[in-house]
């Protein structure tokens, strides 16, 4: 009986696993496959990974979406870091009320975030385009640097910095000599989810970034309106790869900061 | 390093990029341009959508077929947040690592895989075909948003209810075991009440992006069925209406603000696990 329940549930767990990973393995099969339909595997190929390379359009995507994830996470982490000094020396009531409107564009949806920057956007006649999306994904990127440099700055001992002081460092130098140091894995989580969130996201660049601008996730949308082109599975499979291995990295990082 | 000024760059930040924005949604969505071209305050957008039946029809939709996937992931979700925080498995934070990084990657993609694979000429038709079995029109229909819905958001429902169990005292278990109950016993007055909280956070965290997306409703039928999130991108996309546009995102803050009442009380008291 109870061997019975082992088995069952670990069938179970198999086919949820098989649910969740089958359609991504599919996926990325058929940027291998040879022959364009994709009712049956004519060979192996790596053409539809040579054409992807070839095409302007997947190209400039590609360089939008890098660009605007680099400068956004560097960009958010630089003020995020700032701010979160800032918040952990503020007043109590202060500070809880800063960290309720912090947390806005984390429990927002998407799509409310996306319009109400667009209406931001139009109210203050920026032109829909690449810097817009780029404010953009700086908002939504700073709070979550926010919450991963805090705890950091919570378990940091308060003198060290008043030590350094104390010992005539001048305020910058003893923020960059002493808290920076004690701060840093949650200022490097913080900028690498920044990084990952920005090559992630869809929805507040779609209403962001304006007509004519694509990243990745924009082209993917609008490409979905024409007849399908393998060379997106060669692109699918390639941010797989990457996202998989961000994520490898964060965890491994997050696991070594807790034991 | 009690210095103000630290805190006047993000404070002007937040202001301009966080608060100014909410702001400008609540404005334009309660207000209008009358026939002299000035802009004054009026519910009159409300009235228009809950007086169109189109518009009513597509709020209805996207409220129910958000619940049924809803529905579906704690059905498959809450097994396997069990099976997995019970005892059993030693490699347990892999496990559910497997879980969550599906959650990173890039929605449209997923839901491009599903595209593939459901298309009349797609693998799961080819194959039916191959064993000479009747192939089906499984895109551009209900059905088939609601499958993305639950394939995108499931770990949403699975990641709190595992967090909640891992946090259980199993010795509650063996105590009730103990006293001499049996296993539905143990399950109904012990695990089940202890696994609320994950539950209702779940449920949350699932409904909520089900609810508000128009991304996987425009890919899986083809355009064609409409959620609140598709009216919402019609409007500020092609149509520019910027007032009509903010009336609809502010009914969706309250869909959420509601559904997140419902259920927060719960979480409070027994709050589930955090995404990171």
């Amino acid at each position: 009986m109870k061997k019975l329940k082992t088995i069952s549930t670990n069938v179970y767990l198999f086919l949820i696993y098989l649910f969740t990973y089958a359609p991504i393995v599919v996926l990325m099969l058929y940027s291998f496959n040879n022959s364009k339909s994709r009712g049956k595997f004519g060979g192996f190929t790596l053409k539809w990974y040579q054409q992807m390379f070839e095409s302007e359009t997947i190209m400039n995507a590609l360089w939008t979406t890098l660009t605007v994830a680099i400068l956004s996470a560097a960009i958010a982490t630089v003020i995020g870091t700032v701010a979160a000094v800032a918040i952990h020396n503020m007043k109590k009531r202060t500070r809880s009320m800063v960290m309720n409107i912090t947390y806005l564009p984390v429990l927002n949806p998407d799509i409310v975030t996306g319009v109400s920057l667009l209406l931001l956007f139009v109210f203050l006649k920026i032109k829909l385009g690449y810097v817009s999306m780029l404010l953009a994904h700086i908002t939504f990127n700073i709070p979550y640097v926010i919450l991963s440099v805090l705890p950091k700055l919570k378990q940091m001992n308060v003198n060290l910095y008043d030590a350094a002081l104390d010992l005539g460092a001048h305020p910058v130098t003893a923020f960059f000599k002493v808290v920076l140091p004690e701060i840093m894995p949650g200022v490097v989580t913080g900028c690498l989810l920044a990084f990952t969130l920005s090559i992630d996201d869809f929805v507040i660049s779609f209403f962001t970034a304006g007509a004519g601008v694509e990243n990745l996730s924009i082209f993917i949308y609008n490409s979905t309106r024409k007849a399908i082109n393998p060379s997106i599975y060669a692109l699918s499979t390639l941010m797989f790869v990457t996202i998989f291995t961000l994520l490898m990295i964060v965890n491994r990082r997050t696991k070594q900061e807790e034991s | 390093m009690k210095k103000f000024w630290l805190s006047v760059p993000y404070l002007a930040f937040m202001i301009i990029f966080i608060l100014i924005p909410v702001v400008l949604v609540f404005g334009y969505g309660m207000t209008v341009v009358n026939d002299a071209g000035e802009v004054q305050f009026s519910l009159s957008n409300f009235k228009a959508f809950f007086t169109n039946s189109i518009y009513v029809e597509v709020f209805i939709r996207s409220l129910y077929l958000a619940a049924v996937a809803t529905v579906i992931c704690l059905i498959l979700g809450y097994p396997v947040g069990l099976i997995l925080a019970s005892r059993r498995f030693r490699k347990k934070s892999f496990l559910i690592l497997l879980i969550v990084i599906p959650m990173w990657m890039n929605l449209l993609l997923r839901t491009y895989a599903w595209l593939t694979l459901l298309e009349n000429t797609g693998l799961i038709n080819s194959l039916l075909a191959f064993f000479g079995l009747p192939t089906f029109e499984f895109l551009y229909s209900e059905s088939a948003i609601v499958l993305g819905m639950v394939y995108n958001f499931l770990p949403f429902m699975i990641l709190p209810i595992y967090s909640t169990m891992l946090k259980m005292d199993y010795s509650l278990v063996e105590a009730a075991q103990d006293l001499g109950a049996n296993s539905f016993d143990t399950f109904r007055k012990i695990i089940f009440p202890y696994s609320l909280g994950g539950v209702f956070t779940g449920i949350t965290m699932v409904f909520m992006p089900a609810v508000t997306t128009f991304a996987i409703s425009s890919i899986l039928s083809g355009r064609k069925i409409y959620l609140i999130g598709n009216l919402i991108e019609d409007v500020f996309i092609s149509t520019f209406d910027w007032h009509f546009g903010s009336t609809i995102a502010i009914i969706l803050i309250v869909i959420i603000l509601l559904s997140m009442a419902v259920t927060s009380r719960y979480e409070k008291e027994n709050s589930g696990g955090g995404l990171f």
